[in-house]
């Protein structure tokens, strides 16, 4: 057995983390910095900071993920990092060129107190920063939150230093997807091209994170929100935050700031969170759906009906992060799954969330978040009530494995499978490729484990 | 004397256009850390700089003093229980990234591997002090595992609040005193690389697990291997060989080790190391208290593993042990020529940069000759000069700020247990017919001259290289993987071996050989153009025409 000392038992813990359902600030900041053009994430910190990040999402989305640091000494620890800073910002515009720098702090830069405004400031009076160039930065104390928080501050941070409003609106919606993954970010615009709306995106990391291979690295790739872009969605007529806690504070930044209104929506994972968002959007916009996403809907819901013997009543457990797990929940809902647990390392706050997961799986359902809800306990609740599958990221296998039940992998980080970045959850083609998965590992156990005489051909 | 090998583009010439992109400053710096090689008689290399802290903004390959402490040296044990102390990333991060096989005796005995613990330090901990996060987490961490020794590792914020592990250990250990609990000082800042994390962990193990039980394993040649992580399985492919020979490994440090291994290490008769740069300090702590001689290995390529077996073999000197080791060296030579020649067919003349970790980049340079393949470029991620150079430079290198915070222990022979294994006279006449104790050459010294000896590589000098030199192969890690093969050129992970292996041994040598031949000879990447980028011009006709 892999995980062979988790104990049947669960035991109070308060100070002890055992496989961690989150990890830290700076890895969000650094992959929303990824969402915008011609943009380097920099990590003011220690260089393992960096390297982590750096190889953690590079494990995660196999393509390049490029960011600097400030590759703090023992020195730059005791006497502050400020001139770690303004080489690296000299360094980085001689060498990498790009037009925006988007620095995070870390823990350690954080508990020396570095003040990030003030060293900025000195390079821009000092003239570091060449003419027309960005330097930006976000403040992700690891101490707090997690990798979503990081994320979110860093998107806040786009609309804090960009966004504009010229007193024109632009007719735009301007939309802030949370930490999701490429290809869902895709699918958003595309959900939103073909109701004929006009939008921004940022973060964006389509076509950033999952570049062609055609011979040619690109440092900066095509995608990612150009900066003349975040700039005008202080111009837009609303904003959407799609997923409260990782795009809420941007959305709710913009609106005090630019005065675009914000509609705060979850994840459109599943058909009645995508009829949610697309209903919203519709209203906001004045359009109608169009015909291509009827046609998706009623595909997916042709498929759901068609299926539905093989999910319904189906027990499922998730870990992951908050706005993704909530629309994992009413996936799973919608399939007419029962959800026995919901784990999150991610306090989360403002959300509702407990109450939001009670009101769609019932009072039965174990919900745990935040501070000590970790991987180790969700085993644990998991050998205590056992689910027919499991639905969280990669580090799920080795209690899958111990325990033989099918992992579908969703979420943050998804090490040991591609297809993530590529293919989406959220909309109704997302709906369509989550409701395959499900169905091939439901199914081929069935395959798998049904008496002989019971071998089904046609299913 | 060295062999020659004819850059297309000088060395020389490639450099000074490399380093003009650079602030002055930097260049001049830079200058120091990219050499042409040259081997003179007495292997007499050009002096490089190394172990130097890498310029703020730099897209470095390396890492921090933490990652080269858990995720390195202690990563690999399977039953010391690891606390990280701190933050949650750096307990995230770590957790079983780097492939450290292990294989538990028994269904029943200890692995923690598969766990990782953190205090998760939040901001009021960090106001007002972690350290009673840190004793309840070890409370809590005993009346879950039971475990018979715990490490703490110490983060960035840890060391600026002031928390101190070193006590809380202590503190604990009168708490709990079956349970050996100890400390280590490897904040994330501390050094250059993770260097200064190996160092930290070399000490730790030194001062408070080897020599702690006197019971020797039951055996004939007796020695350990230090620095064999058993990243994709090498180890087991070494314990296999060692034990087809007659040896008995006692312990490795500290791939596929248990504490028990560690604790009583210091009544084997050698120790050989692999790696040299993460754990040389342990190899002459030991001989210096207790007695034991060191040598440097290579299980790297056929070759390198059949002059490593030879050279044990040797040390202990038995007739019949030479004769046995002779004998599985013949036999698995000849499994290894069969896959190799023609593999050689299709890669001669193919060439390779390596820029990985502290040994790496030297020891698949000869593995990569075995089946014809250059390598043109090579450098360490956070090796010293003697990495380089040799170990007959270390008292020439200057000590700076960031090794004098790295504790250097001083170090004196065991009242009791000191024992030199080989007496002096033995010693001076080994060495005398050429037997080298204490030693490593260097990678410099093995590289042909005119290639490029590289320090600290980042990724725009990475691709400068491309660019200039078109390398069919690239061995790195999983930072610079992608980079790599957008270009189109495969690319090998020598950390991780992309979740392959072993690679080391006879039969490493054989996966690696078939694997490298993959790469470089498969179809897959010839897909990188298509057919119109490379014909670019429209030649057909419309088709109503």
């Amino acid at each position: 057995m892999l995980l062979r000392h988790t104990p049947d038992e669960i035991t109070e813990r308060k100070a002890l983390t055992v496989n961690p359902a989150k990890t830290c600030q700076p890895i969000g900041a650094m992959y929303a910095a990824l969402g915008i053009h011609n943009c380097l994430p920099h990590s003011h910190g220690s260089q393992g900071c960096c390297a982590y990040h750096r190889s953690a999402l590079t494990r995660h989305y196999n393509d390049p993920i490029m960011g600097s640091t400030s590759s703090f000494s023992e020195g730059s620890s005791v006497f502050g990092g400020q001139a770690n800073l303004l080489d690296a910002i000299t360094n980085i515009f001689t060498l990498y060129k790009p037009d925006i720098i988007a620095v995070n702090t870390t823990c350690l830069s954080e508990v020396i107190g570095d003040d990030l405004v003030q060293i900025i400031n000195k390079a821009y009076d000092e003239k570091k920063i060449p003419e027309g160039k960005v330097v930006f930065h976000a403040n992700t104390p690891s101490f707090t939150g997690s990798h979503v928080t990081g994320y979110a501050n860093m998107a806040t941070a786009m609309v804090k230093t960009f966004a504009k409003s010229s007193g024109k609106k632009n007719k735009k919606i301007t939309l802030i997807p949370s930490f999701i993954e490429p290809s869902d970010m895709s699918e958003i615009k595309h959900l939103v091209s073909e109701m004929g709306i006009k939008y921004i995106m940022y973060p964006d990391t389509s076509d950033v994170v999952n570049g062609p291979l055609d011979g040619k690295f690109r440092m900066y790739p095509k995608g990612g929100c150009k900066k003349e872009d975040i700039e005008a969605s202080g111009d837009s007529i609303a904003s959407f935050a799609i997923g409260k806690l990782g795009a809420g504070p941007a959305a709710r930044l913009l609106d005090s700031q630019c005065k675009v209104p914000c509609h705060i929506v979850e994840l459109p994972i599943g058909i009645s969170a995508t009829d949610a968002f697309i209903e919203e959007l519709r209203k906001v916009a004045g359009v109608s759906v169009p015909e291509s996403l009827i046609l998706e809907r009623g595909q997916l819901v042709d498929a759901l009906c068609d299926m539905n013997q093989y999910t319904y009543g189906k027990k499922v457990s998730l870990v992951g992060d908050p706005d993704t797990l909530l629309g994992m929940v009413r996936f799973c809902r919608d399939a007419g799954m029962e959800v026995l647990h919901v784990v999150t390392g991610t306090a989360p706050t403002g959300m509702k969330f407990e109450k939001t997961v009670k009101s769609l799986c019932g009072e039965n359902v174990v919900v745990k978040t935040g501070l000590n809800a970790d991987m180790f306990l969700f085993h644990q609740l998991v050998k205590e009530n056992r689910p027919d599958v499991i639905m969280g990221n990669t580090y799920c296998k080795y209690i899958c494995r111990d325990m033989d039940i099918p992992l579908l992998r969703v979420g943050f980080p998804i090490y040991d499978r591609i297809g993530h970045s590529y293919v989406p959850v959220v909309g109704y083609r997302g709906g369509m490729h989550l409701l395959l998965k499900l169905l091939d590992l439901l199914m081929d156990r069935q395959d798998r484990d049904a008496p002989e005489e019971n071998v089904e051909l046609i299913m | 004397m060295s062999e020659k090998y004819e850059m297309k583009v000088p060395g020389e010439e490639f450099r000074d256009e490399l380093l003009e992109a650079y602030p002055p400053k930097l260049a001049k710096k830079r200058k120091k850390q990219i050499v042409v090689n040259q081997v003179e008689e007495g292997d007499v290399v050009p002096q490089i700089l190394a172990n130097t802290r890498t310029a703020p903004g730099i897209i470095t390959m390396r890492g921090c003093a933490y990652a080269g402490c858990k995720g390195v040296v202690l990563g690999p044990t399977r039953d010391i229980l690891q606390i990280t102390h701190g933050p949650i990333g750096c307990g995230f991060y770590s957790w079983l990234t780097r492939r450290n096989k292990t294989r538990p005796t028994s269904p029943d005995a200890p692995n923690y591997m598969t766990y990782s613990m953190s205090t998760d330090l939040q901001e009021n901990e960090i106001v007002f002090g972690g350290e009673k996060k840190l004793m309840a987490a070890i409370d809590e961490a005993v009346a879950l595992f039971h475990p018979r020794a715990i490490g703490i590792f110490a983060t960035c914020p840890v060391g600026l609040i002031g928390d101190d592990v070193h006590a809380v250990a202590r503190q604990a250990e009168e708490k709990y005193p079956d349970i050996n609990i100890f400390g280590f000082s490897c904040e994330g800042y501390k050094g250059v690389s993770q260097s200064a994390g190996h160092h930290v962990a070399n000490n730790k193990v030194f001062t408070d697990v080897v020599g702690l039980l006197d019971k020797p394993k039951e055996g004939k040649f007796r020695f350990n291997i230090l620095g064999e992580y058993n990243i994709g399985g090498d180890a087991f492919e070494i314990e296999r060989l060692v034990g087809l020979c007659g040896m008995t490994l006692h312990s490795t440090f500290s791939g596929n080790s248990t504490y028990d291994e560690f604790c009583s290490a210091h009544t084997a008769d050698l120790n050989v190391v692999m790696c040299h740069r993460s754990i040389n300090y342990l190899a002459e702590m030991m001989e210096l208290k207790y007695g034991i001689p060191w040598f440097k290995v290579n299980f790297i390529g056929a070759e390198a593993t059949a002059k490593s077996l030879r050279k044990i073999a040797q040390f202990f000197g038995d007739e019949e042990l030479i004769a046995r080791t002779e004998k599985v060296i013949e036999t698995e030579l000849a499994e290894v020529a069969k896959v190799r020649d023609s593999i050689k067919a299709r890669c001669e003349g193919k060439t390779a940069l390596n820029f990985v970790g502290g040994s790496r980049a030297h020891h698949y340079q000869e593995i990569m000759k075995e089946i014809g393949i250059d390598t043109i470029a090579a450098g360490y991620e956070f090796a010293h000069r003697d990495d380089y150079e040799g170990r007959k430079v270390i008292p020439t290198i200057a000590v700076d700020a960031d090794s004098r915070n790295i504790e250097e222990l001083t170090v004196t022979a065991d009242e009791t247990r000191y024992a030199p294994r080989i007496s002096e006279e033995d010693k001076a006449r080994r060495e005398a017919a050429g037997f080298e104790f204490s030693d490593y050459r260097g990678m410099m010294a093995e590289m042909p001259e005119n290639t490029l000896v590289v320090d600290d590589c980042n990724h725009y000098e990475l691709e400068k290289l491309l660019e200039v030199y078109h390398p069919d192969i690239v061995c790195a890690g999983i930072k610079e993987k992608y980079v790599v093969q957008k270009h189109g050129i495969p690319m090998k992970q020598l950390h991780s071996y992309d979740y392959m292996g072993p690679f080391a041994g006879f039969k490493g040598a054989i996966n690696f050989y078939r694997e490298i031949d993959r790469l470089v000879n498969s179809n897959a990447f010839k897909f990188a153009k298509a057919p119109w980028d490379t014909n670019p011009e429209l030649a057909a006709t419309y088709g109503n025409e």
